[in-house]
């Protein structure tokens, strides 16, 4: 409700991001006092969740030892994984939940919160309608959460409009792979790479954002394997690539379409397996006709010779993986990306086989078990279709209300901040999701939060954009609720409650559970254990292309996780898809899907004349509201630079470490310039996890992939201006630790 | 660990300081990190290089130490000073051609990377190597760092000091040892580099 209560210095004053560096009781208690169980879990940062032991004495995470045993990380970590059990006893941690007050967030009882919650959402959809309400969720949370978020939205609050984070993560990719193979989900194990000959990384920064995979890129080479890496930075793993194609940002699909071109122009391709397997190969063969190696050149910046080398290099292997990430996804034309890649292993065959095929590296914590039962817009569970007639029987029979009860599709988040934003959605009920960090224009995004007439927030930290809110219920951490999530490579694990929410912190579902009793829903919601929920999602994922009624906890423990789809209590799971050369489709077939060139959404001019590209570090986590909080975290890599060639940065007579002022068409920012060789002289790059005048979402624009609905943060136009010396926010954090 | 050896490899380091972190939480050094880690020229490239103790057969910062506090262990591992000895005079500091030992005022005492000794010695592997994601730093058996494409060498000349270490270092296929003397470098043949007086 318009403005936070108090000054944002009093709010980060009271609640964070403070960074801890030292564990609970201290560096030395651990000594005198020893942890009394290891609890093997799973890592929360990044969609490979490795299998991580947490040390916990009491009720508290003191600390971790690597769990060597589970076959996918095998002990490794990044740095966010090893420093994960910092979150244990946070001084920044909600204990209560808090009510906004004229004197800033008082803390309230359960009920008081609650009773004030469910009022306000029934007083606003008694007023403005039911799709006045929308809600938030987050594919962080377990898959048993997001399963609850999507079913209180369309039973409880009876709104289309919920959608979560994960539409800013990978879902053209999600997209792309529904249209091609009827399926949302990488179609191999992570266990394939190494057996691959030719890894394409397109648009994946794996070493800072999938780290383990670097381990399963590299066996591949010690086998012999290639390494082509399309970018525009040389990413850590370039060093080791036998081709690095440096593309220019938004033009990525320019490029796939260029090496389809030469495979198709030199006989390459896979006939048998186009023909016996696939239907709409003569459009994209046609679609590909105009994207000659020197056409592709003019666009993207990348060598002829590259494209051609890469086109032969991928083709003429016996076994091909595509891997890719939010460098393709992450545009306006994010779908047509991906399909451009689909439709580039498909012609050639790689799919479907050992060591061959293409996957999306998910980037959230369960970014796959997230999107699949229900918290998706257009979704119901199992990965069905809100649209379709028969998913919502089924759905509707699980549930206990009739199809015509289930809303229809609403929007996905972007367009749930314009509704908000024009008026059209009056009260948002967030969980797991930071909008003023990670959403595109982030002004737009506060000036919409500034209009909401009711705004609750679930979460554990006080976030940026919980300083809206008028109630913030303190919910729990991965590692406080049992449940199951699902990795980048579509294996379904097991997250146990390692501890209890500390103080007056609740678990989200019994959160969830007690507002739908309040909204007179609470028999569709008679939870005891997450565990109850789990079961009702294997049923009503039942028959669902994301099967899970054959996973059980007790599965995944004695099998270390289960690959969906999984239709029965005696089926192994599915660990490669498409292996009998059938998709998901009701055809059976692979479908080409023919990809047309456009420019980006917000494209260089005169007066923008440089590229803007968005992404991530390997020490930060999304948003930031959890790895902001971590000390050594913070440390590594404390404020977003701007990453600038020195030839771009000697025209604007920029030295490394200057203060640079970055404009695009929606805001300005001030950074401290970082000069390496490593990145394209027209583009520059800035990580967005951190909010207000260190956020690079302030920059990016909300065009969104016709389809997908995901933004287009991979390309904005900029352009830049040497600053006379640090800003405001630089001054007073020196002061600060000073 | 019997059978275990320590491998580094910097060309396959991704710089994310997942070794450096894990290190610190080693029980006995906890909140302190022994890892040497550098990103070798920024501007240029992404490269970097995280290292442990490369644990000589001869070790420098021993030779050096003038109160005996610094020792190697029959399995081959130099170990930190012993506290009640060390003077924190630094000349290890000074003296170790790799760079590795620190010295820790607030201790008044050298530590460095023993490798682990509280988890080797109880068959765990060392801290850095069990979590770093990308190779770079491995504890493993020989026959399986034969399936690399580079080869471990453990003979390092500076100038003219030959070190043989425990610890070993991938390097390319065609090189036994690593150098890092220019003269390594120079095509000298009869002609002396040196300026004639």
């Amino acid at each position: 409700m318009a403005e936070p209560p108090v000054s944002s210095e009093a709010l980060l004053e009271r609640f964070g991001p403070h960074p801890a560096y030292v564990p609970v009781g201290g560096w030395q208690d651990e000594s005198e006092h020893p942890a009394d169980r290891l609890v093997k879990t799973h890592c929360c940062f990044c969609g490979q969740q490795c299998g991580i032991q947490l040390k916990v004495r009491g009720n508290q995470v003191i600390g971790f030892e690597p769990w060597e045993e589970f076959p996918f990380n095998r002990g490794m970590l990044c740095p966010k994984g090893v420093k994960r059990y910092l979150q244990g006893g946070h001084p920044d941690r909600l204990l209560d939940p808090f009510l906004r007050g004229p004197n800033g967030f008082r803390a309230a009882t359960w009920d008081e919160a609650l009773n004030f919650t469910s009022q306000r959402l029934r007083e606003i959809q008694e007023k403005y309608g039911k799709d006045s309400v929308a809600m938030y969720g987050g594919a962080s949370l377990i898959s048993e959460k997001s399963y609850l978020l999507g079913k209180f939205a369309r039973v409880a609050l009876g709104t289309r409009h919920i959608d979560y984070n994960g539409r800013l993560c990978m879902v053209s990719a999600g997209t792309a792979y529904k249209l091609a193979f009827g399926v949302d989900r990488s179609p191999l194990p992570w266990s394939d790479v190494p057996k691959a000959q030719v890894v394409l990384v397109a648009g994946a920064n794996v070493a800072e954002c999938a780290p383990i995979t670097t381990d399963y890129i590299w066996r591949s080479k010690d086998a012999g394997g290639k390494l082509i890496v399309v970018d525009p930075r040389m990413t850590p793993i370039c060093r080791n690539a036998d081709l690095c194609l440096p593309v220019r940002p938004g033009t990525d699909l320019a490029l796939y379409m260029g090496l389809l071109h030469v495979v198709l122009r030199d006989g390459l391709e896979n006939r048998a397996f186009i023909e016996e397997c696939t239907t709409g190969f003569s459009e994209v063969a046609a679609s590909v006709r105009a994207w000659d190696p020197r056409t592709v050149a003019e666009k993207t910046g990348v060598p002829p010779e590259s494209v051609e080398r890469a086109a032969h290099l991928f083709a003429e292997a016996d076994r091909s993986i595509a891997l890719h990430a939010r460098g393709v996804e992450h545009h306006s034309k994010g779908v047509e990306n991906c399909l451009a890649l689909i439709n580039l292993c498909l012609a050639t065959g790689h799919i479907g086989r050992e060591g061959a095929g293409c996957a999306m590296i998910t980037g959230q914590g369960n970014g796959q078990g997230g999107r699949e039962h229900g918290q998706k817009c257009d979704q119901l569970p199992g990965q069905r279709s809100i649209s379709d007639p028969e998913a919502r029987a089924h759905t509707a029979k699980v549930w206990g209300i009739t199809p015509e009860e289930i809303p229809q599709a609403g929007y996905s988040a972007v367009e749930i901040m314009e509704a908000i934003h024009r008026g059209e959605i009056k009260a948002l009920l967030s969980c797991c999701f930071n909008p003023l960090v990670s959403l595109p224009d982030a002004d737009f995004t506060r000036q919409a939060l500034e209009k909401l007439e009711f705004f609750g927030v679930i979460d554990f930290f006080m976030s940026e954009t919980a300083h809206y809110a008028d109630v913030v219920l303190a919910g729990s951490l991965q590692e406080e609720e049992e449940g199951i999530g699902c990795t980048a490579e579509g294996r379904v694990i097991h997250i146990q409650k390692v501890v209890d929410p500390p103080g007056n912190a609740r678990g989200d579902s019994w959160i969830y559970c007690e507002l739908a009793k309040r909204l007179g829903k609470g028999r569709f919601f008679p939870y005891q254990t997450t565990r109850q929920i789990y079961d009702e999602l294997r049923e009503a994922s039942r028959g669902g292309h994301a099967d899970y009624y054959g996973i059980t906890y007790e599965k995944i423990d004695e099998n270390m996780g289960v690959f969906w789809p999984c239709p029965s209590l005696e089926h192994p799971g599915t660990p490669r898809l498409f292996e009998n050369g059938r998709s998901y489709h009701p055809d059976g077939k692979h479908h080409f899907v023919a990809t047309q060139w456009r420019e980006s959404g917000d494209p260089v001019s005169a007066d923008y004349p440089v590229y803007l590209t968005t992404g991530r570090v390997v020490s930060q986590y999304l948003s930031g509201t959890q790895t902001r909080r971590i000390g050594a975290l913070v440390n590594q890599y404390p404020n977003p630079r701007l990453e600038i060639h020195p030839r771009l940065a000697e025209q604007h007579r920029i030295a490394d470490g200057d203060w640079v002022t970055v404009t695009s068409r929606r805001a300005e920012i001030t950074l401290q310039a970082m000069v390496v060789r490593t990145i394209r002289p027209d583009t520059v790059f800035i990580p967005y996890h951190w909010p207000d005048e260190r956020s690079a979402n302030r920059l990016t624009h909300r065009t969104l992939d016709p389809r997908s609905k995901i933004p287009e943060f991979k390309v904005s136009a900029c352009n830049l201006r040497k600053a006379a010396g640090p800003p405001e926010w630089a001054t007073q954090q020196r002061k600060g630790k000073a | 660990m019997n059978g275990y050896e320590f491998y580094v490899d910097p060309s396959r380091c991704i710089g994310c300081q997942s070794c450096l972190n894990a290190c610190e939480e080693c029980e006995t050094h906890r909140g302190q990190s022994m890892i040497n880690f550098d990103f070798i020229d920024r501007k240029g490239t992404t490269a970097s290089a995280a290292f442990v103790c490369w644990h000589c057969e001869d070790p420098t910062c021993a030779m050096v130490c003038p109160a005996d506090a610094i020792k190697k262990g029959e399995d081959g591992i130099v170990q930190s000073s012993l506290k009640p000895r060390c003077i924190g005079c630094s000349n290890c500091v000074l003296a170790c051609p790799f760079g590795i030992p620190k010295i820790f005022p607030e201790r008044e005492q050298m530590m460095k990377c023993d490798m682990c000794y509280d988890r080797t010695s109880i068959g765990k592997r060392p801290m850095c190597a069990t979590v770093c994601p990308s190779q770079a730093l491995s504890y493993v058996r020989p026959e399986q760092m034969a399936e690399r494409r580079e080869k471990p060498t453990n003979v390092f000349y500076f100038g003219k000091q030959r070190i043989v270490t425990k610890v070993r270092m991938m390097v390319p296929v065609s090189t036994d040892s690593v150098s890092l003397d220019v003269l390594d470098h120079i095509w000298e043949e009869s002609h002396a580099v040196l300026p004639q007086a």
